[in-house]
């Protein structure tokens, strides 16, 4: 389902990747990648390698740094997997098992179980994501680093080490300052990037806000299912086939995947969308800076032509950023209208299917309490509402 | 879709008729073994293929059991009056036909604290017992706590479950009467009037009750004398009234031995259903304030998604976000009903029957207490017999015909004390056996209502989200 996220992603026979199955152990998530390719710079056709989140995020970050790559938007690393809220919760049930009843446990654990099920398979989702956005970006999928992280059968922790030392997070410390220096403006010379400028600024803003109310509201829904647990474990009216408290939860899971995860992702892609916007932002001050010391060289006569040679150089970097930067511009709002259009469809439907499946299962609890000495006529309710589902 | 059917209650005991049901299906326990502690037990409710009830089940459009009598006509309406609904539809009408709802009339005005809430009660009946068919007359708080206070002390005594009046509140009702006409305030008044409503209700569903004279007055006549010292009056005080009788039982030198093992079931049964009555109440409360809060999210959200439509630069993505922001904020209102249902039909109840089962217990010490009376008096005629036989021994004549009196004096209360218990045990197992009939059926249609209610919702969220859905469509 979180696939739905980014539209037509892995579907170029050249280059398919996906992450089959993962393990976890403690804190550690170990993610199996695995790569089909019809192409001659990998030594197979088809292998597999074991990963870490770690790997992920030196792929990433050493693509940020990459100057070739200026003029890209680098797809947004995959968060750090987060067990850290079902295993809280599962801390407090261990703590409060005194308290309640057997059943009401066993319910509870069920339900954390799945919890935790679901927080797996989100993080395994966007690993797999991540690595196949940049398997379809024409540019970046002939990336050397991205082909050792898929082919190179030893432990990547050597290389992750050296980057750091190398780089020390240069690019990324200045482009955590991009905000400041867009809003205080370099006079923007082209309409497009203005315009762009001003939206990406407003809508990032606007969807950090969703997401966040987002996610409040799929935690409240959530708090509702745990609800529903309790007081049918106290009813002693266990139906387990589809229960109200399966329904409610599955709600907030699938809402989950739908909807806030579509925000939450969209939401890092435009900060990616950003930085872009900051490195061409950058790239023209540099030009506008070389420009000033070109006519301060021709003033004092001195060092023209390396003045000169340094104005052109600023010149083509700023170009070549703006002509890739419009490109990649372009086709991610097509890639973000695509992808909400595909979820919205789909939550709708969803809503829908659930929003039936629970009024079945109402009616069908009310036929059986009404009728509870009456089996054969609830029995026989209850195969027609069946039918129905 | 495979259906699997697992009931958990006990052990699961397979009766002949279940089994001959359907020989292929899933296997089918009797959910509603005689489990003492299933809320449903003991359901003796026959429902015939062509009672009323099946008609509710079938039909498409409203139904006698979702629109109410007559719409209270109180500061909010919540969805659906229930006390009415309960008279009409699940009872032949010979049988008991008194009904009666209460409407909030006004604040009285006084100065300050001296203001009240006036409560319209109307009853509408075909008994006899009624000068009139229909009638309405004006109570306050005070009044309602002062019939609970006389019924106490009249029946409670003899073995009678006396449904207990609603709680006092200071602080709800000052900010009331301090004219604060807010939401809380409007809440705190309509849950007031709702609690008496089904106090009254309980009231004179009990067939002894209904014909006290006490009874007959509030409802008819016009002017009530005014219930002083209500301290003592209010729930808190039956309570602690329960409380000393308790105590009282658990002072006592000789434990009572107990013959009769249907009282100690019964006791046993009680208590269990006190646990898990105040559990559930306890739940639906945690229920009721996570809807709120997701109501508040919800509505949250939807401006947050409206704000992220205007900020969208693609026309028709703009405007289905817009959508999508109007219909969680429908969404959310809805969820703001089924809290305010969630709450009337479920939490009052659950609360309502914690008390309830405080004065059930109540009842059984009642009948210890009468059982430690009957004993003392034997034990006193046994004292007075050895004093006798003491005295004619010692040949006392004049005082020997006093002591005479004073045995034939305490045969005769002791033959009353073992009446008296014999009477309240009779009474409480009738009692008993009401109560849990009342009960079933009050759990049974409040739940059902409830239900009702969370349909009504659903079906309400399908049409939003399909109303939606080409809206998300026509995104190009």
């Amino acid at each position: 389902p979180i696939r739905s996220v980014s539209v037509d992603l892995n579907n170029d026979a050249s280059l398919l990747i996906d992450i089959p199955d993962a393990l976890c152990e403690r804190d550690k998530v170990k993610f199996t990648v695995h790569t089909k390719t019809t192409l001659s710079s990998f030594q197979k056709p088809e292998f597999s390698v074991p990963r870490q989140h770690e790997d992920f995020i030196w792929l990433h970050d050493t693509l940020v740094e990459t100057e070739d790559y200026a003029g890209l938007i680098i797809p947004p690393a995959p968060p750090k997997p987060d067990f850290e809220g079902p295993r809280e919760k599962m801390h407090k049930l261990g703590e409060g098992e005194a308290t309640m009843t057997k059943e009401e446990y066993t319910k509870m654990k069920q339900e954390l179980e799945a919890e935790y099920l679901a927080v797996f398979k989100k993080t395994v989702q966007v690993h797999e994501i991540f690595l196949q956005r940049l398997s379809s970006h024409p540019i970046l999928n002939k990336d050397r680093n991205f082909q050792i992280f898929l082919e190179y059968d030893q432990d990547l922790s050597v290389r992750r080490k050296n980057a750091k030392e190398m780089f020390g997070g240069f690019f990324k410390n200045m482009v955590k300052s991009a905000d400041e220096v867009l809003i205080s403006g370099v006079k923007e010379v082209d309409d497009f990037f203005e315009q762009e400028k001003t939206f990406l600024l407003d809508y990032y803003s606007k969807i950090k806000d969703s997401t966040a109310k987002a996610e409040k509201m799929t935690r409240s829904h959530k708090n509702i299912a745990d609800d529903y647990i309790r007081i049918s474990a106290t009813l002693n009216i266990t139906m387990s086939f589809v229960s109200l408290q399966k329904v409610e939860g599955r709600v907030a899971s699938d809402q989950e995947l739908k909807l806030t995860e579509l925000l939450r992702y969209y939401m890092r892609d435009i900060q990616a969308a950003k930085d872009l916007l900051y490195r061409r932002a950058r790239a023209l001050a540099d030009y506008e800076n070389s420009n000033k010391a070109l006519d301060k060289a021709r003033l004092k006569s001195k060092d023209i032509p390396q003045a000169e040679e340094h104005q052109q150089q600023c010149l083509q970097k700023f170009d070549k950023l703006s002509e890739s930067g419009k490109k990649e511009l372009t086709s991610f709002k097509g890639r973000r209208v695509v992808a909400f259009r595909k979820n919205l469809i789909e939550m709708a439907e969803l809503e829908i299917k659930h929003a039936k499946v629970r009024s079945s299962i109402q009616l069908y609890y009310i036929c059986f309490i009404m009728c509870t000495n009456e089996l054969q006529y609830a029995w026989g309710i209850c195969k027609i509402l069946c039918e129905q589902i | 879709m495979f259906v699997l059917l697992c009931f958990q209650s006990g052990p699961a005991s397979l009766t002949t008729e279940d089994l001959s049901t359907n020989a292929n299906g899933p296997k089918q326990a009797s959910l509603f073994d005689d489990d003492p502690d299933d809320l449903f037990a003991e359901a003796t409710e026959e429902v015939s293929l062509d009672s009323p009830d099946r008609d509710v089940l079938l039909s498409d459009g409203p139904s006698p059991a979702i629109t109410p009598m007559t719409p209270p006509t109180s500061v909010i309406t919540p969805r659906i009056g229930h006390a009415h609904d309960d008279m009409f539809t699940h009872s032949s009408f010979d049988e008991f036909c008194c009904v009666l709802w209460l409407n909030v009339v006004f604040l009285v005005p006084g100065d300050g604290m001296n203001a009240y809430m006036a409560y319209k009660v109307t009853t509408k009946t075909s008994m006899s017992l009624f000068k009139l068919r229909e009638f309405s007359v004006r109570r306050r708080f005070s009044d309602f706590l002062g019939l609970h206070s006389k019924l106490a002390s009249k029946y409670l005594h003899i073995g009678y479950i006396v449904p207990p009046a609603p709680e006092k509140s200071i602080v709800g009702m000052t900010k009331v009467k301090v004219g604060k006409e807010d939401q809380s305030s409007n809440e705190f008044v309509e849950k007031r009037r709702s609690a008496l409503e089904r106090y009254l209700m309980r009231t004179v569903k009990h067939p002894i009750l209904l014909k006290d004279p006490d009874v007959l007055q509030f409802l008819e006549s016009s002017e009530l004398p005014r219930a002083v010292s209500t301290q003592a009056l209010s729930s808190a005080g039956l309570l602690r009234m329960v409380n000393k009788a308790a105590d009282a039982v658990n002072k006592m030198t000789i434990k009572m031995n107990e013959s009769d093992a249907w009282f100690e079931e019964k006791q046993q049964h009680f208590e269990n259903l006190d646990v898990q009555l105040r559990k559930l109440h306890a739940s639906v409360e945690s229920l009721v304030l996570h809807r709120k809060e997701l109501s508040m999210n919800m509505a949250s959200f939807a401006k947050s998604a409206a704000m992220l439509g205007n900020s969208e630069d693609h026309t028709a993505l703009s405007r289905a976000l817009s959508q999508l922001a109007e219909v969680e904020e429908k969404i959310d209102q809805l969820q703001q009903d089924q809290a305010n249902a969630d709450f009337y039909f479920l939490s009052e109840l659950l609360g309502d029957y914690v008390r309830l089962i405080t004065a059930v217990k109540g009842v059984f010490d009642q009948r210890m207490k009468t059982w430690q009376k009957w004993q003392d008096s034997q034990m006193m005629l046994q004292k007075k017999r050895e004093a006798e036989a003491k005295l004619q021994f010692n040949n006392k004549p004049d005082k020997l015909q006093q002591a005479k009196d004073e045995i034939k004096e305490l045969e005769m209360k002791v033959q009353q004390g073992e009446r008296d218990f014999e009477q309240i045990s009779k009474t409480i197992r009738k009692e008993v056996g009401r109560f849990e009939k009342e009960r079933v059926k009050d759990f049974k249609s409040t739940v059902i209502q409830y239900l009702e209610t969370l349909l009504q919702t659903q079906q309400q969220m399908i049409k939003y989200w399909e109303a939606f859905l080409p809206e998300a469509k026509a995104i190009s």
